[in-house]
């Protein structure tokens, strides 16, 4: 690569970044609108309908909630919703819109992706486009997309109200919050976007999927089955083959703007195809791909500001994006390096350039460096390259980011809560250190808080230890490995950071659909999920209560920069010492390999 | 209960709006302005009938071909029934193995020197229509003799095929294969 090319890469990560903050302010200052119930200019449109949905369903939308009823009605509301997606998957042979005939999924697999959606995980066992009929695709999938991401908003708007009100009984109502996410948020910038995406490409249409010629035919040897599927041999116990021509190439059609664009808007990331968005109709162009990116960062990058606008000082919200900044710019800058470093292993053979197994050629390093930081700073998932092929060393990054319990920029919503989790944790620790109470935004910080705070942060990783151990010592978890040695951990380890944190990439070489590995990350995708969002909504319920204590001069600032550093160095200093061992033992491992050239 | 029957009913609603009503007028308006884009980007030979799409790769291995990306879909290359990447990491052997092969079939056509890196390793998506303008470029002598053509007139196809990043500094520049062999069977 010629340094012009580095230096573009450079100009496209730069612009990316100064396109996000300078969206932050608007797009947090629009979304407080929406959350503290005024109207907003989108009114004319959607106005009716809103008030149409509080009609049908009986919703009183004055009527606050405590912090009990909310929880309550959040999780009643993921029921329902985790109920009809296990019905649809298994039935889906039965539903319309289906012109591939395809099948139903096993109870399994069905468990296993109606607990990823629900979960605004989109871990995918299953393969889009030979497995999900437009039907699942819609009513299940895109579905979710909107509904788990709403989920996570209207729960952090709830816990800011926590720590804004003063001497309060009531967080919000979460109807009204999840209703006003989807009408005001999710579904207007998702239509724009998607109309954005098919002019560049992406697919979207209800066809039967279309045959075309291919311009060179081609062969394949296929093994010899005989009648029970077993594989032929000859005497000398040869592999019998046949020889097949391929004359046609089958071009997957379907709606696949449409989900693309919640995809990324909600942290979502569940691709309609197998590739997701490596695939070119998914994303089609370089624009695409910057698109992509920015969209999936926006909405967590985001509710900062919303926080700030919201507890009655922006600058505390600033204070949070920096921190988050401050960690991304880091873990790009690690990646880049580390991928255009390249392999040794592979340029021992006589071949120039960055490490390319897995990327696409119109991304180029750039493009593709940025996405994978992005999609796992963020909740996100969905990937433009193959992580399993990244360098060892550039996909400890993304694991890392997934490792730190999903808080730089994280996902809709779970990603602010959370950090704000990791803020309460600061301000305790150095309350403690300097011998003062600890306060947040003039709320005491007291055994509840921390005690919520905790299982916030500390669940998702010790569901990775705990899965990862006994997925090492059992042969169901073994034998799902597609790289031998160090990698093989990295494999593991990936998935279960991934599911508990409710991120959804993978180091895909994994066989994850086997009953093993889809019981056993449901669970930790579920408590990844809903023991945080429940332990926040349990503080907030606490927050509100409280009485404001005006700063004073023993008041640690939180708005400063030795407070965005502190804050910094907690995220890293947490997530360091739960999971060096485990790095050490997979990634780290394999670049000395890697650089010893064994 | 109140909560359950509240949450069912909007649960419905919010499904017929996000799932049908989003998706359909998406549709309508996507086929109405960009009827092309948004029902694969096919491109057409002489004759009328498709030719493939612009946006998915095809395989090639005839020597009178420029050849794309390795590609590692399931069965057959390029299958787009079956989208994804090879997923072999960094110090597998069996990387290391397939790469060699791969540059040692370049070296046997002719090719002097080092082999760019997107020409022996997969793509994600295992349909990548691309190659870089580098890939594309070690590959002339090979076709201009396979196709008894001079190598300048190969050469000027591949500038006038060359896509450069988009708006100047977004992606990396890069060569369509299906389009540049299209091109070359009309030479």
């Amino acid at each position: 690569m010629q340094n012009s090319e580095v230096f573009l890469d450079i100009f496209q990560i730069l612009i990316l970044l100064i396109t996000l903050t300078l969206l932050t302010k608007p797009m947090g200052g629009y979304m407080s609108r929406v959350y503290q119930g005024e109207r907003t200019f989108l009114a004319p449109v959607f106005g009716l309908l809103e008030k149409l949905f509080y009609r049908i369903s009986g919703i009183t939308p004055d009527a606050e909630m405590n912090w009990k009823q909310y929880a309550f009605t959040m999780l009643i509301f993921n029921f329902i919703g985790l109920a009809v997606m296990f019905a649809i998957l298994m039935l889906q042979g039965y539903l319309p819109l289906n012109p591939q005939k395809l099948p139903g999924f096993s109870w399994d697999l069905a468990f296993n992706t109606a607990v990823s959606f629900v979960t605004n995980t989109n871990w995918q066992n299953y393969s889009g486009e030979s497995s999900a009929s437009y039907f699942s695709q819609l009513m299940v999938l895109m579905v979710h997309q909107f509904l788990s991401a709403a989920t996570g908003m209207a729960i952090v708007v709830s816990f800011i109200r926590g720590l804004a009100r003063r001497t309060a009984e009531t967080i919000g109502n979460f109807w009204v919050d999840l209703t006003r996410t989807v009408l005001y948020i999710l579904l207007p910038i998702s239509i724009i976007v998607a109309l954005v995406l098919v002019s560049q490409g992406v697919i979207q249409n209800f066809s039967p999927y279309k045959n075309v010629q291919l311009l060179e035919a081609i062969s394949y040897e296929k093994p010899k089955l005989d009648i029970n599927g077993n594989p032929l041999k000859d005497a000398s116990g040869k592999q019998l083959t046949e020889k097949i021509i391929v004359k046609e190439q089958t071009l997957p059609m379907g709606p696949v703007a449409s989900q693309e664009a919640i995809k990324e808007l909600g942290t979502n990331g569940g691709g309609f195809f197998n590739a997701n968005s490596s695939h070119p109709y998914e994303n089609p162009t370089p624009f695409t791909n910057f698109l992509e990116i920015l969209l999936l960062l926006l909405i967590p990058a985001a509710l900062t500001n919303t926080f700030g606008r919201m507890a009655g000082n922006t600058r505390q919200g600033w204070a949070i994006y920096t921190a988050m900044l401050l960690i991304f710019v880091l873990a790009v800058g690690a990646l880049y390096l580390a991928e255009y470093s390249g392999n040794p292993l592979v340029q021992k053979l006589g071949v120039h350039g960055p490490n390319m197994e897995g990327k696409e050629v119109r991304f180029g390093l750039g493009g593709s460096v940025l996405f994978s930081a992005s999609t796992t700073a963020t909740s996100c998932g969905a990937v433009n390259n193959m992580h399993d092929s990244l360098t060892p060393l550039g996909g400890m990054v993304p694991m890392v980011l997934i490792l730190l319990s999903e808080v730089v920029f994280g996902g809709v919503g779970s990603g602010l809560y959370t950090m704000l989790a990791f803020a309460i944790i600061a301000v305790f620790a150095a309350g403690l250190m300097i011998g003062r109470t600890p306060e947040y935004l003039g709320k005491k910080i007291e055994v509840m808080e921390m005690w919520m705070s905790v299982i916030t942060i500390l669940t998702s990783g010790v569901f990775v230890l705990i899965f990862v151990s006994i997925a090492l010592l059992v042969p169901a978890g073994v034998s799902s490995m597609s790289n031998p040695g160090p990698h093989g951990l990295s494999e593991v380890l990936y998935a279960f950071a991934s599911m508990s944190n409710n991120n959804g990439s993978a180091f895909a070489g994994l066989n994850g659909n086997t009953i093993f590995y889809n019981l056993t990350g449901s669970l930790a995708m579920l408590a990844g999920r809903f023991a945080p969002a429940v332990a926040v909504l349990a503080m907030a319920g606490s927050l509100v209560k409280k009485k404001y204590v005006p700063p004073s001069l023993g008041t640690l600032p939180t708005d400063q920069l030795p407070f965005i550093i502190w804050l910094v160095s907690v995220v890293l200093i947490v997530g360091a010492l739960t999971f060096f061992p485990a790095l050490a033992l997979g990634p780290i491992v394999e670049q000395m390999i890697m650089q010893g050239g064994v | 209960m109140k909560e359950i029957k509240t949450g069912i009913l909007l649960f419905v609603a919010l499904s017929l709006l996000t799932g049908i009503l989003y998706p359909a007028a998406v549709t309508v308006l996507a086929q109405a302005i960009f009827p092309k884009q948004s029902s694969g980007s096919l491109i057409y030979k002489v004759d009328g009938t498709p030719a493939g799409s612009a946006l998915i790769g095809q395989p090639f291995s005839e020597p009178k071909y420029f050849w794309p990306r390795p590609s590692a879909t399931a069965v057959f290359p390029y299958n787009p029934l079956a989208s994804g990447g090879s997923n072999i990491g960094p110090t597998n052997n069996d990387l290391i193995t397939k790469i060699s092969d791969r540059v040692k079939s370049f070296q046997d056509t002719g090719i002097q020197g080092q082999v760019p890196a997107d020409l022996v390793t997969a793509s994600g998506s295992g349909l990548d229509p691309h190659i870089s303008l580098e890939a594309a470029l070690v590959q002339i002598p090979r076709i201009a003799k396979a196709r008894r053509v001079p190598e300048e007139k190969v050469r000027s196809l591949v500038q006038a095929h060359f896509e450069d990043r988009q708006l100047g500094f977004l992606g990396a520049p890069r060569v369509n294969v299906l389009k540049l062999n299209l091109a070359l069977e009309k030479l």
